[in-house]
């Protein structure tokens, strides 16, 4: 086989593999969106947040310990304890079933019904406030978050492909457990929504908000849950991208990789977020592994856009969202 | 009390259709551009226009030509940052190639440069509506700055990439490069905001304004009634490209003096002018200044008051800034969504009757 | 607009700055944003130093130093407001610690005659005094950080690099391009094969780098990296199994948090350094003593002999002794500006000076002169040990390729120049 075909599959297989990590973080998006029309520009924030929360639970952290210090004089700084990391993931699902409850009591609903650039701009200004209360919570260092995923050069794989092309490929053993992780997650989301009570009411109030609340479902209880849903979602992904890179602010970036997955995807389809990602993952990796070069490389940014933008050109809803029906 | 219609007469239709029919409205509108123009540059010194009133006037001027797009044509853009990068590459190339032609017409080119930019990306909004065109925008966004990093024509070759702005004068006064007086940057940036406010005002009032807004209220049924949607939208992607490239170009030449495209141009700047009209009230002129004055102000004044006055580590005083602003932004928009300018608009109605109500 | 006006001068007093008099060092720094986690260290080994100085000596020569903080965010119109917000208050230097915010200070401290001294960072060329007359960037710049890494590479390959590989895995942007004409006029001298790939900003996804890496196997690998980058990087090098004994980044790539995140997996990662690394040094037992124990230290204290903290005290000390030499030079304690930068631009830092502040072999011995301002270009390479959880030199501080940079400084600086229309001094 040519030299440059094998390369090239390691590419794909490697862009497949980011591609689950990026659909990881629309699918937050995805869910809020759905069940709310909003598009919740604090996912990543939320992300961070929650990537931090564990870390500082982990660790035995204090929560607001340098506020508290610079008011008191006081020198705390731990609790000289450290939770496993199950427990402290099921403390954070908690903090962040929390901060559901607080964002929709406090913020989303005095904006029942408002136009959707406006519960957008709210989102922003949730961002802006979680951002603040995560710095001041935790601090502003980096922080190793380990909750025992593996990392590092799969060798089966690596000594497999080397016994096939005299070539190993490389894949990543966390993208692995990414991949394996994302598709528990969707398969407990499909199973979660088509066969219990409360994914059944999640469903009929993304259908139509009216009818959902004539035949007696309560919006409060659904948007809770959604934002609970997208807060687990969110600790999915800050864990996964955060064994990755440290626990740090820029986490909260990682929302500008999930934008055009869900362009591409289309912003109410959980399917479509999944393979928006995967075809995003793909084509901007393998643009940069064929193009790239010719053009100067870090083509990804931008290629990741104008990769969904064509699609759109041509399908205006994305490939899997809902077609918008106009009427006058 | 102070706020009168009674008694306002108009006997022409000119009168009736000038920009500010009230006469309480009129000369405060004079009063303000007599203060702006006439006391405050003789007042102010480098920390006030650098750090206050500079960002004020440029980020107005984009946020107008923004509210232009997406406030008053509803075409939602998350590229501003992108557009206001080849505004201010479109200047450097301009000051740098043609030393000996005045700055006035090179901030003015670049704002040209930047329409047509604009109308290229603006293009696919034919098709793609609502929140996917704004992340199509960012497209643009992304893809700007990478030019503008990728290809080093942009910025003459230098070692550094970075692209500085030599010193040009106006009627022999310098208005860019470090020796330039705090006033003289004022009044150059003062000029066109006023410009620019005054030309977006007036589009919006006619027939041109007309169009977009139908466009952004129903495109479908503005199609039937004889608006032309290519035509409303592309002129409305170029005349904001225009504003936006301008405040670009002023952001780099007079302000900064020195710019990066990533750095100063990134995608932070195009969220931050969505918020400013956001904030400030879409389709609405008043609403870009107070967007632009609330998010330029708010965080000066909170450091200020923090760190100077409280003595707080600056750290601390920085996320409470960003808790503050956060919380902010989302009070205001509980209390009321259409922004500033809609609050503004609520008081002068009060006080239209006010003190007698009833 | 009247509330707004009422606003406005409510912010005016509200920015009226320190008392007059006092030797004033304002801090620039960033403890917020993507770039927090280097600017907290940095900003507090500042603070600390000038701390330990007026609690232990009193102050520089019997005037006390401050150090107004401002926090930029590592963004540049913040860094305007706090410029202007401290230039008025008797600002004797400037070091932003943001490659941004010094290009557009460079013409204003210019203009202001306050001088600026941005080490390590900042404009390369600025090294030519004659064109830029406040500006510093000693002891060493990018250009030196690139030369000294392949002359490291050429020790460890035995004397010559013909045929090898060398890659530039850099930040797209002007910091990350700025090695790449050295490199390039090296790879001509030296005779290997050179090629930069770009990562953009964040970069938090390296997977298309890494691979292209693992495809071209490069013999070494040169990292010019801020920021969530460089944990990233050093991850990714650690998954392909590449030798980090090959595997070098400059100074800002090179910190207690760039390689803890990827445990063991980074033991042998190299970094160029222009200072000591470690807190095997007497002044910080006097920082414990005077700064921290005291509850008087910038941050949580927890910082003190991490690289990015050593560098902010490095920082400190230079601003210190050439504030020192400026009293000397004109008889009196209460220097300005001016005499800051006269002080800076004879600068003469000897083992002796860094003994006697307690800090022996911190740094490289150099001194500045008109025409230079970059001093002689030394820096040292420094190895990260995984196990002991630290970093240590291992070599000398050497010089630069001067051959190579000069020219190149020449260029550039001559470029600014024609652009700027600014007259060569120091005749």
């Amino acid at each position: 086989m040519p030299e440059q075909l094998i390369f090239g599959m390691e590419v794909f297989l490697n862009g497949l593999m980011a591609g689950v990590l990026y659909a990881l973080v629309a699918l937050g998006f995805v869910l809020i969106y759905k069940a709310s029309g909003i598009f919740n520009y604090a996912q990543g924030v939320m992300a961070l947040f929650s990537a931090l929360t564990l870390v500082g639970i982990m660790e035995g952290q204090v929560p607001f310990g340098h506020l508290i210090n610079a008011i008191f004089g006081t020198e705390i700084h731990g609790f000289g304890w450290h939770v496993p990391a199950f427990a402290a993931i099921l403390l954070t699902m908690g903090v962040m079933i929390l901060l559901a409850v607080i964002v929709q009591k406090c913020v989303f609903r005095h904006l029942v019904g408002q136009e959707p650039i406006i519960l957008f701009m709210a989102t922003i200004g949730l961002a802006y406030f979680l951002e603040g209360v995560g710095d001041i919570m935790w601090g502003s260092e980096i922080k190793k978050l380990d909750v025992g995923l593996p990392q590092g050069i799969n060798t089966l794989i690596d000594e497999t492909t080397f016994g096939w092309f005299g070539y190993g490929f490389f894949i990543d053993n966390l993208d692995i457990v990414a991949t394996v992780i994302a598709a528990l997650l969707v398969t407990a989301l499909v199973i979660f929504a088509q066969y219990t009570k409360q994914g059944r009411a999640m469903r009929a109030v993304a259908d139509d908000h009216q009818a959902a609340l004539s035949v007696g479902i309560s919006l409060n209880f659904v948007w809770v849950m959604v934002w609970s849903v997208a807060g687990f979602v969110a600790l999915v992904a800050g864990i996964m991208w955060g064994t990755k890179s440290g626990v740090q602010f820029s986490l909260s970036l990682i929302a500008l990789k999930a934008l055009p997955v869900l362009m591409l995807g289309g912003f109410t389809s959980i399917p479509g977020a999944i393979v928006g990602g995967l075809i995003i993952g793909v084509g901007e990796k393998l643009f940069e592994f064929a193009i790239g070069p010719m053009v100067g490389g870090a083509t990804e940014n931008w290629f990741a856009y104008v990769l969904a933008l064509i699609f759109l050109v041509f399908r205006p809803q994305g490939l899997f969202g809902e077609k918008i029906i106009e009427r006058v | 009390m102070f706020y009168r219609e009674a008694g306002d007469f108009k006997t022409s239709y000119k009168e009736d259709n000038q920009t500010f029919p009230i006469k309480f409205d009129r000369y405060r509108y004079y009063a303000v551009m007599f203060l702006a123009f006439a006391v405050v540059p003789f007042i102010v010194n480098d920390y006030w226009v650098n750090a206050i009133f500079l960002p004020f006037l440029i980020y107005s001027i984009a946020a107008i030509g923004l509210n232009i797009l997406t406030g008053y044509c509803g075409q939602v853009s998350l590229g501003t940052g992108g557009f206001m990068a080849v505004g201010a590459y479109a200047c450097y190339k301009l000051m740098t190639v043609f030393p000996e032609v005045s700055i006035i017409i090179h901030v003015l080119l670049a704002g040209g440069v930047t329409a047509f930019v604009c109308i290229l990306f603006g293009l696919p909004s034919l098709r793609i509506k609502g929140f996917y065109l704004a992340v199509a925008t960012l497209a643009a966004q992304f893809f700007l700055v990478w030019l503008f990093n990728r290809v080093p024509w942009f910025y003459n070759y230098s070692a550094s990439g970075q692209i500085n702005s030599p010193e040009r004068t106006v009627l022999d006064i310098a208005v860019t490069g470090p020796n330039t007086d705090a006033w003289a940057k004022y009044m150059f940036c003062l000029v066109f905001l006023t410009f620019c406010a005054l030309v977006a005002r007036n589009l919006t009032r006619g027939s041109v304004g007309r169009k977009w807004m139908a466009i952004r209220d129903m495109d479908i049924a503005a199609e039937i009634i004889g608006v032309n949607p290519l035509k409303a939208k592309i002129s409305a992607f170029g005349v904001s490209g225009f504003f936006v490239g301008i405040a670009g170009a002023l952001l780099f030449a007079v302000y900064l003096g020195a710019a990066e495209a990533g750095d100063s141009f990134g995608i932070t700047k195009s969220f931050l002018v969505l918020f400013m009209i956001i904030i400030g009230g879409l389709g609405s002129i008043f609403g870009s200044f107070a967007g632009a004055a609330f998010l330029v102000l708010l965080p000066v004044l909170l450091k200020n008051v923090l760190v100077g006055t409280l003595g707080w580590p600056t750290d601390l005083a920085a996320h409470f800034e960003f808790i503050i602003v956060g919380g902010l932004i989302i009070t205001f928009l509980i209390l009321e969504p259409h922004g500033l300018a809609q609050l503004w608009r609520v008081a002068k109605e009060k006080l239209r009757l006010w003190p007698f109500p009833h | 607009m009247k509330l707004k006006l009422a606003t406005l001068a409510l912010g005016a007093t509200m920015a009226a700055g320190p008392v007059m008099a006092d030797l004033v060092f304002p801090s620039l720094s960033y403890r917020t944003g993507p770039f927090a986690a280097g600017g907290i260290p940095f900003a507090d080994g500042y603070a600390d130093y000038f701390t330990l100085l007026n609690e232990r000596d009193g102050g520089i020569g019997g005037e006390i130093a401050q150090v107004p903080e401002c926090e930029t965010a590592y963004n540049t119109e913040k860094g305007v407001e706090c410029y202007e917000a401290t230039k008025d208050a008797g600002a004797l230097i400037y070091q932003p610690l943001s490659t941004g915010i010094t290009y557009q200070l460079i013409p204003k401290v210019t203009a202001d005659d306050i001088p600026m001294h941005t080490m390590g960072y900042g404009r390369t060329s600025a090294k030519n005094g004659k064109v830029f007359s406040h500006v510093f960037n000693y002891p060493a710049n990018y250009w030196d950080g690139a030369s000294a890494g392949v002359n490291h590479f050429l020790e460890q390959s035995g004397g010559s690099l013909e045929g090898k590989k060398i890659t530039l895995l850099h930040f797209n942007g002007a910091y990350g391009r700025e090695p790449i004409p050295t490199l390039e006029a090296l790879a001509e001298k030296h005779g290997f094969d050179f090629n930069a790939i770009p990562i953009d900003y964040p970069g938090q996804e390296q997977k298309s780098q890494w691979l292209q890496i693992r495809r071209e196997k490069p013999d070494y690998i040169l990292f010019w990296g801020w920021g969530v980058m460089n944990q990233v990087a050093i991850q990714e090098a650690a998954n392909i199994r590449y030798d980090m004994n090959n595997f070098m980044g400059i100074w800002w790539s090179g910190s207690e948090n760039d390689v803890k995140p990827a445990g063991d997996g980074a033991n042998g990662y190299k970094s160029v350094q222009f200072h000591n690394v470690g807190s095997d040094f007497p002044v910080f037992d006097d920082i414990q003593k005077y700064v921290v124990d005291a509850g008087k230290a910038a941050g949580a204290g927890d910082q003190v002999g991490s690289v990015l903290y050593n560098r902010g005290v490095y920082a400190a000390f230079l601003a210190a002794e050439a504030a020192k030499q400026a009293q000397d030079a004109n008889g009196t304690s209460a220097i300005d500006a001016s005499m800051m930068r006269d002080a800076m631009e004879n600068l003469s830092i000897t083992a002796d000076i860094m003994t006697a502040a307690g800090l022996p072999n911190f740094g490289p011995e150099f001194s500045v002169s008109c025409a230079n301002h970059g001093g002689d270009g030394m820096s040292a390479i420094a190895q990260w040990d995984a196990s002991a959880q630290s970093w240590s030199l291992i070599s000398d501080f050497a010089t630069s390729d001067a051959s190579v940079i000069t020219p190149l400084i020449d260029a550039d600086s001559a470029a600014y120049a024609a652009e700027n229309k600014i007259e060569m001094g120091c005749n």
